[in-house]
């Protein structure tokens, strides 16, 4: 168990720069990774924590070079090998795992053939032997039916089942040696639970080593034995992966910690003020000390050393790690957010809206004959209160950014009306709306990096609504643009930066100053920190719920992340195949008894605690399309009670809490099952 | 006073970047010398009048082909013209007429590629469908029966050849649009109520310019070719005017022992359209834009 089979010992990788300085990206790392133990490294985008990871197994990235340092796997240095050597241990002895095994999987070939080439390549078993084999590998990582399975292709499987497909080829070669790069990030909530708790019987089950890395300190806390943490290219705290998330005794892993919304806590997670420094901007001192509310004068001259806390079997890179011992009780606090009042009046009604993505056949519009019985979204009802933040939630394919888009107007709907103030019908066609309804409503988009122009300064950015609404020109529209800068809290000097030269929370930042540039009722918010990273989402919630209680807008927060719609949202509501499961004030929805999709939503939830397991209630299967008659759910349901959930659409319960949960089951009864 | 200063930064900023592209396309030898031949070149188009050793349309039955010599550098033609007078002066009107032809290309065909490319649905697919028309008539017969109609006037050329080089900037506008128009910032402005000329002029523009700028760029030296073949064939500058596709079509029957006079025009047109394929390279590298990824149209 103890005997190591790969270390790192004081690696620096860097690059030259265009006015040809040495720059580098990883500074004096050192690690030793065990037999049988699985490592999470963890840290923001621009860490380091991947070029590490890719070191390890002598894979350097076009562009950069090791400055100093070495890579020993089995006290060989992987990074002084020729190819022909490293051909030798990559899939044999160090194994990786891929973040998208749909992009990592060959298209045109069948998935038993893929898993056939890496036998070929790793061991000298014959052809009868490779056909067990790969049904066995198939049959370790847990999908349906191994036999047939070999004989797809992989555009066949769902993201879930790629991805268990690429931990069979990453086995082939029984690796002594595992690593994984954000394997779980483009999946959905329940399948990421499902493809973790595999990943985490197998570390079991072969004694593979693993690397895991990743953004998600919730992903890693489900598997870690031990977690690095990563900031700025250098190590900063290094220990067992209880202490590491319940003591933390670096203030950066601490801030880490608290701004991630937590499901337990109602309120707003902390945020940590300021961003990563961009690689080479450090010349001296800690590398943390501007985001550090511990830092003393000391830590901006000196760089601290890391230190190694016996009692703790911790590593940490910090001068004042002992004022955090004490501090640590309190990580599960939050800010408490004012909720608005239910007696508001209602400011935007969905009634009965269906959206098709179908095309009307040319025959069937001929006929005057409704092609589509079975639209992506179907029977939408929200009432939108004025001042309130409501979120829809579920899964990809649960149409919560269809719904959205038809909101804004970008997609029409198929039935049913959109109402606004005073139960005036919006039209669905954008072209039809009046230019007050249309500044009325404004959208965030996900991706800054794709919803600001490239080729426009901010100040072009934002004077664009400016102009269009207003007519403001001259004097009175920079005035503004500074208002606005100065309310998402830029100064004014953005004012004549370009996107590029911004930082994701940034970028985010000036799209919220342009939705609000508008002045508007509602702000449409689809996934707008899903892109971001963790302590730039906490930052980003708390300037939004802030903004609101400030000016009284209305949000429609559209989110796969339970948490965080938890934290933001007074109401959530459930969406499963485009159809409502349920819908209530946030604190109930979050409470038994809840619907069924809603429990196994609940489930999956990945939390930074390795106290708390997820609960799979549900399998991991991925839908097409929603069913032709019945409930929405009857596919995947836990708690089916048979043809009543396939013929009949289940009536609406409200429950005594206040939420509305539409399933065929007694809603005391679910109350019951779900105790 | 305050905003003024603004938009004169603002403007000094565009000027420090177009010297930069200029940096960069000359900081690697296939750019500079490309970006040097097209400068010799413009710089003796407007200087060659003044330059000219002997007049251009000067007959001598005298000096009829004489070899190259001291008096006469690249030696005289069948009718005694000098040449080197002639070729130096020769690129004038080539380069007038194909440099305002091809801004007429760009003009045309980035605009209507940008709203095909935008607008979408029917009126894409008949604009779409007509240039895709056009592309399959051989352009130097439709040229031939425009200036055999019209004459050869420059005032015909430019428009004509302008519209025949246009087609091909129709589509790589129209595939450069289709790339931003999926972004969320066009969709956000489209939420937003602006109209279609607002988000071209706002949106689109600014990020499609420099791929039309580049194709531009390269019609330009294709324009050039063209031009010359319409001169070679008699279509496109009257004699005598001194123009190098009319000088190499008229020295082509005494090449075997009046060589001089073929080779000196042909160098000037060949440079000159290699000066300006290497200057488009340069420019599409230094814009970040890889030309060999695009496909070909």
């Amino acid at each position: 168990m103890n005997e190591i089979i790969e270390s790192v010992k004081n690696l620096s990788i860097g690059f030259n720069s265009q006015k040809g300085k040495q720059i580098s990206i990883l500074r004096n790392v050192s690690t030793n990774i065990k037999k049988g133990e699985t490592v999470g490294i963890v840290g923001e985008s621009g860490s380091g924590k991947s070029t590490l990871a890719l070191a390890m197994m002598g894979y350097i990235k076009q562009g950069l070079f090791p400055l100093k340092g070495e890579c020993l796997f089995k006290s060989e240095d992987l990074l002084k090998m020729s190819s022909r050597q490293l051909e030798k241990i990559r899939g044999r002895k160090i194994a990786m795992i891929p973040q998208n095994a749909g992009q990592a999987l060959t298209p045109n070939l069948k998935i038993g053939y893929q898993i056939d080439e890496a036998l070929r390549l790793h061991t000298d078993l014959n052809k009868t032997e490779r056909d067990k084999k790969i049904s066995e590998l198939l049959n370790k990582v847990r999908l349906p039916s191994p036999e047939t399975m070999a004989f797809r292709y992989p555009h066949e499987l769902s993201g879930g089942q790629q991805q268990r497909v690429a931990v069979a080829m990453a086995l082939a070669g029984k690796p002594d040696l595992l690593l994984l790069d954000e394997p779980t990030t483009g999946l959905d909530v329940t399948t990421q639970a499902h493809v973790l708790e595999l990943l985490r019987f197998i570390a079991k089950d072969t004694g593979t080593s693993m690397i895991y890395v990743s953004h998600d300190l919730g992903a890693i806390a489900q598997v870690s034995d031990r977690i690095v943490v990563m900031y700025a290219g250098e190590i900063v705290l290094e220990g067992p992966a209880r202490k590491i998330l319940k003591e933390p005794i670096h203030p950066y892993t601490y801030g880490l910690l608290k701004s991630i919304p937590k499901l337990s806590l109602a309120g707003l997670p902390d945020s940590m003020p300021g961003s990563q420094p961009q690689p080479g901007s450090i010349n001296e001192g800690c590398s943390f000390y501007d985001r550090c509310n511990l830092a003393i004068d000391h830590c901006k001259k000196n760089s601290p050393d890391l230190e190694h806390i016996k009692e703790l079997d911790t590593n940490v890179r910090c001068f004042n790690h002992k004022e955090l011992i004490n501090q640590n009780n309190n990580l599960q606090t939050s800010i408490t957010k004012k909720t608005n009042n239910s007696e508001a009046i209602e400011v935007l009604k969905l009634k009965d809206v269906s959206i098709s993505y179908a095309k009307q056949k040319f025959f069937d519009q001929l006929l005057n004959k409704i092609s589509d019985q079975n639209p992506t979204v179907k029977d939408i009802n929200i009432d939108i209160k004025k001042g309130e933040t409501i979120a829809l939630v579920g899964e990809s394919g649960s149409g919560k950014s269809t719904i959205l888009k038809s909101i804004a107007g970008l997609l029409k709907t198929k039935d049913g009306q959109i109402k606004f103030e005073n139960d005036r019908i919006l039209s669905s066609d954008l072209k039809m709306r009046n230019p007050n309804d249309l500044r009325a409503i404004q959208l965030i988009f996900q991706n800054p990096d794709e919803s600001l122009n490239p080729n426009h300064t901010v100040e072009q950015i934002l004077s664009q609504p400016l102009k269009l609404y207003f007519n403001l020109s001259g004097e009175e529209l920079k005035k503004n643009i500074i208002d606005l800068l100065k309310k998402v809290r830029l100064g004014e000097f953005y004012m004549s930066r370009y996107p590029r030269q911004l930082s994701g929370g940034e970028k985010q930042r000036v799209a919220v100053a342009r939705a609000f540039a508008a002045k508007p009722d509602i702000i449409l918010c689809d996934e707008v920190t899903s892109a971001l990273d963790v302590s730039v989402q906490a930052a980003v919630l708390n300037l939004l719920q802030q903004l609101k209680e400030d000016l009284g807008t209305t949000y429609v927060f559209v989110s796969h992340d339970l948490a965080v719609v938890r934290a933001i949202s007074d109401r959530v509501a459930v969406l499963y195949q485009g159809r409502l499961c349920e819908i209530g004030p946030s604190q109930n929805v979050y409470k038994f008894p809840s619907h069924p999709y809603t429990e196994v939503l609940l489930g999956a939830v990945l939390e930074p605690d390795p106290d708390i397991k997820p609960k799979l209630v549900a399998e991991d299967i991925v839908e097409e399309k929603p069913p032709e008659k019945g409930c929405s759910f009857q596919g995947r349901c836990p708690r089916k009670i048979g043809d009543i959930c396939n013929s009949e659409v289940p009536p609406w319960q409200i429950g005594e809490n206040g939420n509305a949960i539409r399933c065929h089951i007694n809603i005391e009864e679910l109350a019951s099952l779900q105790q | 006073m305050e905003s003024n200063l603004i938009t004169e930064d603002k403007h000094k900023n565009k000027l420090e970047k177009a010297f930069e592209i200029l940096k960069t396309m000359a900081s690697k030898p296939s750019g500079l010398i490309g970006l040097t031949i097209v400068l010799f070149h413009v710089i003796l188009a407007l200087i060659s009048p003044y330059i000219a050793p002997y007049d251009y349309k000067a007959i001598s039955p005298n000096t009829m082909l004489l070899a190259p010599s001291a008096e006469h550098w690249f030696g005289t033609d069948s009718l005694g013209r000098d040449v080197f007078t002639r070729t130096i002066l020769g690129g004038r009107t080539a380069l007038t007429v194909t440099f305002f032809g091809s801004l007429i290309a760009l003009l045309w065909g980035g605009l209507l590629g940008i709203f095909c490319g935008l607008v979408g649905g029917k009126i894409d697919d008949v604009v779409m469908r007509v240039v895709d028309a056009f592309l399959s008539i051989p352009w130097i017969l439709a040229m031939l029966l425009i200036v055999s109609l019209l004459g050869t006037s420059t005032e015909v050329l430019i428009p004509a050849l302008g519209f025949f080089y246009g087609k091909g900037i129709v589509r790589v506008a129209r595939a450069a649009t289709h790339d931003v128009i999926a972004k969320d910032f066009i969709v956000s402005a489209r939420a937003r109520g602006h109209s279609n000329m607002s988000i071209i002029w706002n949106e689109i523009i600014p990020n499609v310019r420099d791929a039309i700028l580049v194709e531009g760029a390269m019609r330009w030296s294709w324009m050039l070719l063209g031009f010359s073949s319409l001169s070679f064939l008699g279509f496109g500058v009257s004699p005598p005017t001194p123009d190098w596709g009319l000088m190499i079509s008229n020295a082509r029957g005494l090449m075997s022992f009046a060589y001089w006079s073929v080779i000196a025009p042909i160098v000037g047109l060949s440079s000159l359209i290699i000066g300006i394929n290497l200057t488009a390279d340069a420019f599409a590298k230094a814009l970040g834009i890889d030309r060999s990824t695009k496909a070909p149209v």
